[in-house]
């Protein structure tokens, strides 16, 4: 690469050095000078149309000079503090409040308002203006997001978001001057996932959280860090609680995994925390479920445990590491059985080598990557914070992405290679025109969606993937382009802790065949999954249901024991890059239920073969001491050489499929949300509008 | 000099002075007010008991912006709100313990609607704690007893403010 050039400039007499092309605002950023703005944002285009970065440049133009899209030059003389800029930005700040209503008592955005903000900074502390100000009806674009039109102040920063970020063209500004208006341009929700993060964007309160509206201010919420376990980037979120109840999540900033993004669902499901939740011990008489104490429960459980033969464990989709750590050892050691699984879409890697099952370019490599090729996977919906940088890529750098599998929007252009496992076969085995095109790359992404090595031929998809990859070099010593794109939290997880058979125990599908002949004398189903219904796990002689949500598992349980969701407990989670962070908890276990990882030590202390931890320092202390990998948080473990898994068998003629069904529905936690439950429906009934359309 | 104080000192003087004063009281005025049944006039700026007050039409004023909440000192105030059905923002709970009260009059001066005021009333006494806990019902059922008195104190406080 050529070395960057560099220019010099002075800032209100400091100089700095910054690359050519910089404007000057980045330029005065690197000084740690703030200038106030409204529509510039560092991760959007530039568009220059609010006028409140006003700066003055010396020898240029007789006027103030908007600074975030003025390049910065050679020697120029900038001043941000002189008499000419304080006069401007008070009368940009006069412009932008003539028809900016006074509301801030009922505004959302209060206490978290750029206007508010900078008005006091900056502003003037009166007005010249007399006259009647402007309105705006308020449009109605989904369950999502409240708009506020007339406090809009037209930066665009929602409409370059849609655009440049999310891949959705569905907002924009209609008309001009004083009767621009922001909206979508036929009245409709939103279809993105990722829409949520307008609400962030927005620097007043034109767009706020329609669940969270006038429930909470932000100056009463305490805010906790977490993950996100919506999908498995372990997204970065803050959660707010007041009172010991959630009130909203929003993201934090996190370069190496979300940028500053989060779907969705993350954002929106946290009133799923308290609907339909299990607050206390259930025992079921007859049809119905009777209260019961954690004693009265824990004694109705123990002979099944310990009298019991055939104990099978199944552990669902939102588990933390510590918590699959807590259950596998409760299961091998406490009840020595060998028949635990937590893969339960059927995914056909062990643990034995890490690399095979993680995202090992990692989600900061897609930047670097030349060529990402999916296969059989949708990151749309099962990653889109994922998406949304390979999206960035696509839209910066021309990244050519490749698809082997249904063809499905994924927001951006890419070349479909074929929708067939056979296709891939093909692809290998011929020397096609695609193929040398492939081959060109130097640092190719392949990814496979998790859902897809859970299908039957999962080892020979695996095989002729890990051969196209050796083919085309994305197995080289310093790039390891072969990616599993895991969607659920347990996933990595699981797979790290041994949450498997080990020996010769029964995994998910023998367990569902030995159900069907009623071999199973206790079931404990750990949380739920999306993977394998109710109905197919009835069958055993007992089953126990330790989860968080009610229906679903918990109506087929024999006892059901109530545990956390993941706003409720410290707790470690790992991502699909295998790349480890760590949450707070943000409020106290709703009522009775109990930490996961204490339920089972309680167990095993019961069964008198206690666990050999008592708290979640000696656990996490264990988890280290046994999995080395586990001493890295928030960085990723240094990465193996790559060996071969020998895949084996042939690919089945079926094609690749879709495997999420509804993004909206995909976890007990999301089902139980009615604001999830809207956002499902408005899809739904968009899809079926368009269609209706043709 | 000495010999003055020394005769001012021997003949009680300054005693019989102060004497002559409660003396005088004897036969003045009664200043005494038979409370309760007699009161002393109160400022327009008094801080008594709390109201929530409502616009002329019923439509009552207080739109949840949680500054009383936020500004309380002794944190009395807690509130709760949520969109009521007409999209506008309402709050569904407005407490505020009057124990924990320090009759600071701060909420008054945050509320942007004029819709928390301190009225003129001191005599609230309860006999139990808990009824001293007033409800959202409570402070809008006091409002609407004294609205005339609460908008006249008011607009006679109007131009010092």
């Amino acid at each position: 690469m050529s070395e960057v050039k560099t220019i010099t400039l002075t800032i209100d007499g400091k100089q700095t050095t910054v690359p050519l092309g910089s404007s000057i605002m980045d330029a005065a950023k690197s000084l740690d000078i703030e200038i106030p703005h409204f529509c510039f944002h560092k991760r959007l285009s530039v568009a220059g149309n609010c006028r409140m970065c006003l700066v003055q440049v010396e020898g240029g133009p007789p006027k103030p000079t908007a600074s975030c899209c003025f390049p910065a030059g050679d020697g120029m003389v900038v001043h941000t503090q002189s008499d000419m800029v304080k006069e401007a930005r008070k009368g940009v700040m006069e412009f932008l409040l003539i028809n900016h209503p006074l509301d801030c008592p009922i505004c959302d955005q209060a206490g978290e308002c750029d206007l508010q903000d900078i008005s006091v900074s900056y502003g003037s502390d009166q007005s010249h203006y007399n006259e009647l100000k402007r309105a705006v009806e308020d449009k109605d674009i989904g369950p999502k997001i409240k708009t506020v039109m007339t406090r809009c102040i037209h930066c665009t920063r929602c409409i370059r978001f849609a655009t440049e970020v999310a891949g959705v063209q569905e907002m924009g500004a209609t008309f001009r001057g004083e009767n621009m208006s922001v909206g979508t341009y036929v009245e409709s929700a939103l279809q993105s996932e990722l829409a949520g993060n307008m609400i962030d964007l927005c620097p007043v309160g034109a767009l706020t959280s329609k669940p969270y509206a006038f429930t909470g201010r932000n100056w009463e919420l305490i805010k906790t860090p977490s993950v996100d376990i919506m999908d498995a980037v372990g997204s970065n979120i803050e959660i707010h609680s007041r009172a010991g109840k959630v009130m909203r999540v929003i993201p934090r900033e996190n370069d190496i995994v979300n940028e500053e993004w989060i779907s969705d669902t993350a954002r929106f499901s946290y009133d799923g925390l308290y609907e339909n939740r299990i607050t206390s011990p259930l025992i079921k008489k007859g049809k119905k479920f009777t209260t019961v104490g954690w004693k009265k429960a824990v004694e109705t459980v123990l002979p099944k445990l310990k009298g019991n033969k055939n104990i099978v464990g199944l552990a669902g989709d939102l588990h933390s590491v510590e918590d699959l750590f807590a259950f596998n050892a409760f299961m091998k050691q406490t009840l020595e059985s060998d028949n635990i699984d937590a893969r339960m879409n059927g995914f056909a890697l062990d643990g034995s080598f890490r690399p095979s099952y993680l995202f090992n370019s990692s989600i900061e490599g897609i930047d670097s990557a030349d060529a990402v090729i999916l296969i059989g996977s949708n990151p749309r919906l099962e990653a889109p914070i994922i998406n949304a940088r390979i999206r960035k890529n696509v839209v910066k750098r021309n990244l050519p992405v490749y698809m082997l599998g249904s063809e499905v929007d994924l927001s951006y252009a890419y070349k479909l290679i074929g929708t067939k496992p056979e296709d891939l076969v093909a692809l290998n085995e011929s020397n096609s025109a695609i193929f040398k095109e492939l081959k060109k790359f130097e640092k190719p992404m392949l990814v496979i969606g998790a859902d897809t090595l859970g299908r039957k031929d999962a080892l020979a998809i695996y095989k002729e993937v890990e051969k196209l990859a050796d083919s085309i070099g994305a197995l080289s010593s310093n790039w390891t382009g072969l990616n599993v794109l895991h969607n659920k939290p347990t996933a990595v997880a699981a797979l790290d802790m041994n949450v498997y058979p080990e020996g010769k125990g029964m995994d998910v599908s023998k367990t569902l065949k030995a159900l069907e002949k009623g071999d199973v004398d206790t079931l404990i189903l750990y949380g739920e999954s999306e993977y394998v219904n109710a109905e197919q796990l009835k069958g055993a002689k007992f089953t126990i249901y330790i989860g968080s949500h009610k229906g679903g598992y918990a109506d087929i349980a024999d006892v059901v024991l109530p545990v956390t969701p993941y706003t409720e407990k410290d707790a470690w989670w790992v991502n699909t890059e295998g790349r480890l962070q760590e949450a707070k908890a943000a409020v106290a276990p709703l009522m009775n239920a109990k930490e996961d990882w204490k339920v089972f030590r309680h167990l095993s202390g019961e069964m008198d073969k206690p666990l050999s931890f008592n708290s979640l320092d000696e656990l996490r202390t264990q988890i280290v001491e046994k999995h080395p990998e586990y001493k890295y948080l928030g960085t990723l473990a240094p990465a193996q050489k790559w060996v071969s898994i020998a895949g084996k068998g042939k690919v089945l003629k079926k094609s690749f499929e879709e495997t999420v069904n509804d993004f909206y529905k995909s976890n007990e936690i999301l089902r139980a949300s009615k604001v999830m439950t809207e956002c499902s429906k408005s899809t739904v009934n968009k899809n079926n509008a368009m269609r209706k359309a043709g | 000099m000495k010999l003055i104080r020394f005769l001012r000192q021997f003949l009680l003087l300054d005693i019989l002075k102060g004497l002559s004063i409660t003396l005088k009281h004897f036969f003045s005025k009664n200043f005494t007010l038979m409370y309760p049944w007699e009161k002393t006039p109160i400022s327009p700026r008094f801080r008594g008991e709390h109201a929530l007050r409502r616009y002329p039409n019923g439509e009552e004023r207080c739109i949840a912006c949680k500054l009383c909440e936020a500004v309380c000192p002794a944190q009395a105030i807690t509130i709760e709100a949520e969109p009521r059905k007409d999209g506008s923002r309402r709050t569904t709970r407005y407490d505020i313990d009057m124990v924990k009260c320090i009759y600071c009059g701060l909420c008054e001066e945050a509320c942007p609607v004029d819709a928390i005021v301190e009225g003129p009333n001191m005599e609230f006494a309860m006999e139990n704690r808990a009824d001293l806990v007033y409800s959202k019902a409570k402070l809008l059922d006091n409002g609407d007893k004294l609205e005339p008195t609460l908008a006249e104190r008011l607009q006679k406080d109007a131009p010092f403010r």
